[in-house]
C-alpha cells in the first residue's frame, strides 16, 4: 500500500505556493466574499489570494489546501478524499497542505465568519465546498483538453488522474495546467451525484501515515528557526495567582539562559526562563524563586465544590427544556426512581504538551502552531500587540492531539508565547515548551458536574416523566461564544435533546462559577449527559425488568436514525442471542454532532474481575466519505472515552491541581484497550461528524454491563474512584 | 565534548553531561523524530534503542550513553525488522495525530527483534510503556502481528 507522504511540506507558505511556475489555482469564492473568482490572477505571485482549496502543479500533483488542522482526526485525508472524488484523481497524486489563517477565505461554514476546527465539523462543513472546488478544477481541465483536442467537452472523461477522449487522446493533469489556468472560472459547475461516487465510501489510506511512521512529520515541538530561543515557564500554582516578585539570579547562572521575564495574560501569570535550548531553560525554570500574590487566587478543593454541587442538585435550576408537567406525572406514576451522577474535571492530556513558536516583527507577528482556532488566535494576539489581526500570520503544523485543548477562546498558550517575546522585546523567534506538568496543571479542563435525575413509570413500566438537573460550569460563559442566556447549550446538550419519547420531560441547569478554567473536551456536553441519561435508562430497565434494547426501541419511534443504529449494533453484537454465563453485554446509544453512535461493551468474567473484551460500534454519520477514517475515529473515541471512564480525574486541594503527569493522571494503555469493530449505517444524507461522537458512548455502555454483574449501578466516575478495576 | 554513536555515525556534542539524550538528539543534533511527552519515562514517546534495547531517552543523561550504540526513528528503517514495522504501520494506517508513533515503532521493533512471534500478552508487556492518547492500540496490535508475519514468510 502506498500512502501519500505529506511531511515537511507544512513549511511551505502560501507565498511560496504561488511563486512556482504555471500553477492552476482554483478560486472558490463564497457568496459572502462578494467577489468574482479569477484563476488567472491567482497564479500571479502576490497579487491575488483567492479562496483556494485546490492547486495542480505541472507534475500533476494535486494539492488540497486544508482549512482544518490535522490533529489525528483524519481531516487531511477526509478532505482530500472529497476533492479526489470530484477530480477523479489518482490517490497517489494527492497531497495536503495546511491553509494559512484567513477567515475570509477559510472560515468554518458551521462557525460563521470564523476559521477554526471543532465540533466534528471538518467534513460536514467542507463537503459541498470541496465538492464544488474539485468539480470546478475538473471542469477547467476538461475544457482545456476539449479546446486542445477540438472535441466536445461532453466527450471527455477522467479516470485515475488521466483526462481522455474516445479518439485515444489523453493527458495527465499537469499537461493541461498551463491552458486551464488561462480559462475563466466557470460560475456554475455540477458536482457529482453521490450515485456516481467511486472514491467516497471506499477506504483510501491516510495521507500522513508515512510521514508519521518515519519520524518526519513536523509538529510544533519539532519546528526550528535560526536563532530560535526556547522558553520554559513557572505558572502561578493557583488559578488567578499573580507574580509578586521573583529572583532570577540562580537561573541566570545556568549556561544557555538568555532572559528571565514575568508575563501576565488573560489566562494566567508566570515567569519565563528563555534559553538557547529546552534543557537549559528547564534547569533555569527549576532554579527560579518566585513569590506569588495569591490574594485573588482560587483556593477551593474539589471535595468542597462537590458538596456544593450536590446541594445545588437538590434545588430547582434554570429551565433548559420543559414538555408536559413532570411534577404532575410523578404524582400519578406507579413508581419513581432517582439517581445522582458525579463527574470529575478531566485534562485533555494530548501527547504533545502545548507549545508554540512566535516571531515578532514591526507591527506584525508570525506564529507556527498546530493551529485549531485561527480567527480567535489572530484576534487575541493582535489585541496583546496592538496590531491588526490580519498582521498575525499563522502557519499550520501537525498537532500532536488536541481533543479540544487547542481551541481556546483566550488562545492561552499562544498569547503566553507572544507575551514572553514581547516582554523580552525580541524579534528572535521564541518557542514556548510546556512540560507535561505545566500542561496538566494549567487548567482548561472538562468541567466537574453533578447530575440529578428522576423518572416516573406507569404500572406497565412505561416511562411517563423524566427530570434531569445538571450542575456545573459553563464552557462558553464570558467568552465570545457566550449566548448571554441562562442556558449554555454545551452544558445540557445530550440531555436537552434526549431522543426518547417521554411525554413529561424537564431539563434544568445550575451554572456554577468557580475560577477554574474550563474548556470543551472531546464530545463536550455529551461527555457527561450520555452517561447519566443512558445509565439511568438502564437502571429503569433493570428495575422494571425490561430488556435495555427493547426499552430503547419502544421510545424511539420518532427517531429513525437512532433506531437504525440501535438495530445495527444489536444485530452485529448478537444482542438477542443467548450469551454464555460469563459474558455480560452493556448497551448505550447517543447522538452528538449530528451523528448517532451505538455501542455494545462485551465483558467477560474472569478470576481477576471483569475484562472488557470488545466493543461493537455502529454509527450513522451520513455519507461515509472515508470509512477507514470513520473506523479509526470510533476506535479512538472509544479509547479516549474509556480512559476517562476508568481512571480520568483532575482534583484540586485548596486550589492546587493534585495531578501532574501520567503517573498520577493515568491514561489508557494497550493492555486496557478492547477490540473494536465498527459498522456504518448506509446513508444518502450529507456527512456529519466522526471525531467526537464515538467518545461519550463507551462509558455508559461499560457501566451498563458492569451493573449487571452485581446490580450496583455506577454513579460516579472514574470507575477507579469506585474501586472498580477491569482485568 | 561527548562523542556519541548514533545510527552508525560518530557525532560530537557540546551538550552539558546531565542533558537527557532526548534533548541532545532534538535540540543539539536536530533529530526531532524522537518526541517529548512526559519527561519522566512514563509515556514512551522518546523511545530509542540503546544497544538494541528500547529505552526512554527523556531521563537518560547523555553522559551515560557515550559508549553505547544508539538507534533512533530516523534510522530504524535501515534494519529489516524496523522496515517491516514501519511498512506494517503504514499498511494498517496506525497513526492518527502521530506524535507517539516514533516511540511506538521503536518499542515494537525492539520486541520483534527478539521475539519473532509475540503473543497478545507479549505485545501488552512490550508496548504498555507507550501511551497513545488517540488510542490507536487496536491497530498497533494488528501492525505488530502483520510485521511479525512479514518477517517469518
Amino acid at each position: 500500500m502506498s500512502a501519500i507522504e505529506q511531511d515537511a511540506a507544512v513549511h511551505a507558505t502560501r507565498r511560496d505556493v504561488l511563486k512556482g511556475g504555471a500553477v492552476l489555482t482554483v478560486a472558490m469564492w463564497l457568496p459572502a466574499a462578494g467577489a468574482q473568482a479569477n484563476a488567472t490572477d491567482a497564479t500571479k505571485a502576490g497579487t491575488f489570494v483567492p479562496n483556494a482549496f485546490v492547486r495542480i502543479d505541472q507534475d500533476s500533483t494535486v494539492t488540497v489546501l486544508s482549512k482544518h488542522v490535522e490533529m489525528g482526526q483524519g481531516a487531511y485525508t477526509g478532505l482530500a478524499t472529497i476533492v479526489a472524488e470530484e477530480l477523479d484523481a489518482d490517490w497517489n497524486q494527492i497531497r495536503v497542505e495546511g491553509a494559512p489563517a484567513d477567515a475570509k477565505l477559510y472560515n468554518n461554514l458551521a462557525f460563521g465568519p470564523f476559521q477554526g476546527t471543532g465540533g466534528s465539523t471538518a467534513i460536514a462543513n467542507s463537503y459541498e465546498q470541496l465538492k464544488k472546488a474539485g468539480a470546478t478544477a475538473r471542469a477547467m481541465l476538461v475544457t482545456a483538453a476539449a479546446n486542445r483536442w477540438s472535441v466536445p467537452a461532453s466527450e471527455i472523461t477522467i479516470a485515475s488522474g488521466v483526462v481522455q477522449h474516445k479518439s485515444g487522446k489523453s493527458a495527465r493533469f499537469g499537461e493541461l495546467v498551463a491552458d486551464a489556468a488561462k480559462l475563466p472560472v466557470p460560475t456554475e459547475v455540477k458536482p457529482k451525484d453521490p450515485s456516481a461516487y467511486n472514491r467516497i465510501g471506499k477506504s483510501a489510506p491516510r495521507v500522513d501515515s508515512k510521514a508519521k511512521s518515519t519520524g518526519k512529520a513536523t509538529f510544533t515541538q519539532d519546528f526550528k528557526l535560526p536563532g530560535m530561543l526556547t522558553a520554559v515557564v513557572a505558572h502561578a500554582p493557583r488559578f488567578g495567582g499573580k507574580v509578586k516578585s521573583f529572583d532570577a539570579s540562580k537561573a541566570k547562572e545556568i549556561k544557555g539562559v538568555k532572559a528571565v521575564v514575568a508575563f501576565e495574560t488573560p489566562a494566567r501569570a508566570g515567569v519565563a526562563v528563555v534559553a538557547t535550548d529546552f534543557w537549559a531553560a528547564k534547569k533555569g525554570r527549576d532554579a527560579l524563586t518566585v513569590e506569588w500574590d495569591e490574594s485573588n487566587a482560587f483556593k477551593q478543593s474539589t471535595d468542597e465544590m462537590l458538596k456544593e454541587y450536590r446541594e445545588l442538585s437538590q434545588q430547582p435550576g434554570d429551565i433548559a427544556k420543559q414538555e408536559g408537567d413532570v411534577e404532575k406525572a410523578f404524582a400519578s406514576a406507579a413508581r419513581t426512581f432517582e439517581a445522582t451522577y458525579e463527574f470529575p474535571y478531566l485534562a485533555h492530556a494530548a501527547m504533545e504538551p502545548m507549545n508554540c513558536v512566535v516571531q515578532l516583527g514591526q507591527g506584525s507577528c508570525e506564529v507556527w502552531n498546530g493551529e485549531q482556532f485561527q480567527t480567535a488566535d489572530q484576534m487575541n494576539i493582535a489585541k496583546l500587540l496592538g496590531i491588526a489581526p490580519k498582521d498575525v500570520k499563522i502557519n499550520q503544523l501537525y498537532a500532536g492531539g488536541s481533543f479540544g485543548r487547542r481551541a481556546n477562546p483566550l488562545s492561552d498558550y499562544l498569547v503566553e508565547t507572544v507575551a514572553i517575546a514581547k516582554a523580552m522585546g525580541t524579534t528572535d523567534p521564541v518557542k514556548l515548551v510546556w512540560t507535561r506538568e505545566d500542561d496538566m496543571q494549567a487548567g482548561y479542563y472538562r468541567p466537574m458536574y453533578v447530575h440529578w435525575l428522576k423518572a416516573g413509570v406507569d404500572a406497565q413500566g412505561k416511562i411517563v416523566a423524566w427530570q434531569h438537573r445538571i450542575v456545573g460550569q459553563s464552557i462558553t460563559r464570558g467568552t465570545f461564544f457566550d449566548n448571554k442566556s441562562k442556558i449554555d447549550f454545551t452544558s445540557v446538550e445530550g440531555a436537552q435533546n434526549l431522543p426518547y419519547h417521554i411525554p413529561n420531560l424537564q431539563v434544568e441547569l445550575h451554572t456554577t462559577e468557580p475560577k477554574v478554567p474550563v474548556l470543551w473536551w472531546r464530545s463536550v456536553g455529551s461527555t457527561h449527559t450520555a452517561f447519566s441519561t443512558e445509565c439511568f435508562l438502564d437502571d429503569i430497565a433493570r428495575a422494571t425488568r425490561q430488556d435495555p434494547y427493547a426499552l430503547r426501541r419502544s421510545l424511539l419511534e420518532k427517531h429513525p436514525r437512532h433506531l437504525a443504529v440501535l438495530d445495527l449494533v444489536a444485530e452485529k453484537s448478537g444482542w438477542k442471542k443467548k450469551r454464555a454465563a460469563d459474558e455480560i453485554y452493556g448497551l448505550a446509544l447517543h447522538e452528538s454532532f449530528n451523528s448517532v453512535v451505538g455501542q455494545v461493551a462485551k465483558l467477560k468474567k474472569t478470576p481477576n474481575g471483569p475484562k472488557l473484551v470488545s466493543v461493537v460500534c455502529a454509527v450513522d454519520c451520513g455519507i461515509a466519505v472515508n470509512p477507514n477514517i470513520i473506523a479509526m475515529q470510533m476506535e479512538s473515541g472509544i479509547g479516549y472515552g474509556l480512559s476517562a471512564a476508568l481512571m480520568g480525574a483532575v482534583t484540586l486541594k485548596e486550589g492546587r491541581v493534585e495531578q501532574s503527569n501520567f503517573d498520577d493522571y493515568p491514561v489508557l494503555r494497550i493492555n486496557e484497550m478492547p477490540a473494536v469493530e465498527t459498522h456504518i449505517v448506509p446513508s444518502k444524507s450529507k456527512p456529519t461528524g466522526v471525531g467526537e461522537p464515538g467518545t461519550p458512548v463507551i462509558a455508559p455502555a461499560l457501566a451498563n454491563a458492569l451493573a449487571q454483574i452485581d446490580g450496583k449501578p455506577t454513579r460516579s466516575l472514574p470507575l477507579a474512584g469506585q474501586g472498580v478495576k477491569l482485568a | 565534548m561527548i562523542t556519541l554513536d548514533i545510527n552508525g555515525q560518530k557525532v560530537q556534542t557540546d551538550a552539558e553531561p546531565d542533558t537527557p539524550l532526548l534533548w541532545v538528539l532534538r535540540d543539539h543534533l536536530g533529530m526531532t523524530g524522537s518526541k517529548f511527552g512526559c519527561g519522566k519515562a512514563l509515556c514512551g514517546a522518546c523511545t530509542v534503542h540503546i544497544d538494541g534495547n528500547a529505552t526512554r531517552s527523556c531521563v537518560l543523561p547523555v553522559s551515560a550513553v557515550a559508549s553505547s550504540k544508539i538507534t533512533t526513528i530516523e534510522a530504524v528503517g535501515e534494519s529489516k525488522v524496523g522496515k517491516a514495522v514501519q511498512d506494517a504501520w503504514i499498511a494498517e494506517d496506525v497513526p492518527q495525530c502521530g506524535y507517539c508513533q516514533s516511540g511506538q515503532i521503536m518499542s515494537a521493533t525492539a520486541l520483534l527483534a527478539t521475539n519473532k512471534k509475540p503473543t497478545d500478552a507479549d505485545i501488552d508487556a512490550a508496548m504498555s510503556g507507550n501511551v497513545c492518547r488517540c488510542a490507536t492500540y487496536v491497530r498497533i496490535r494488528a501492525a505488530i502481528k502483520r510485521a511479525a508475519g512479514s518477517l517469518t514468510t
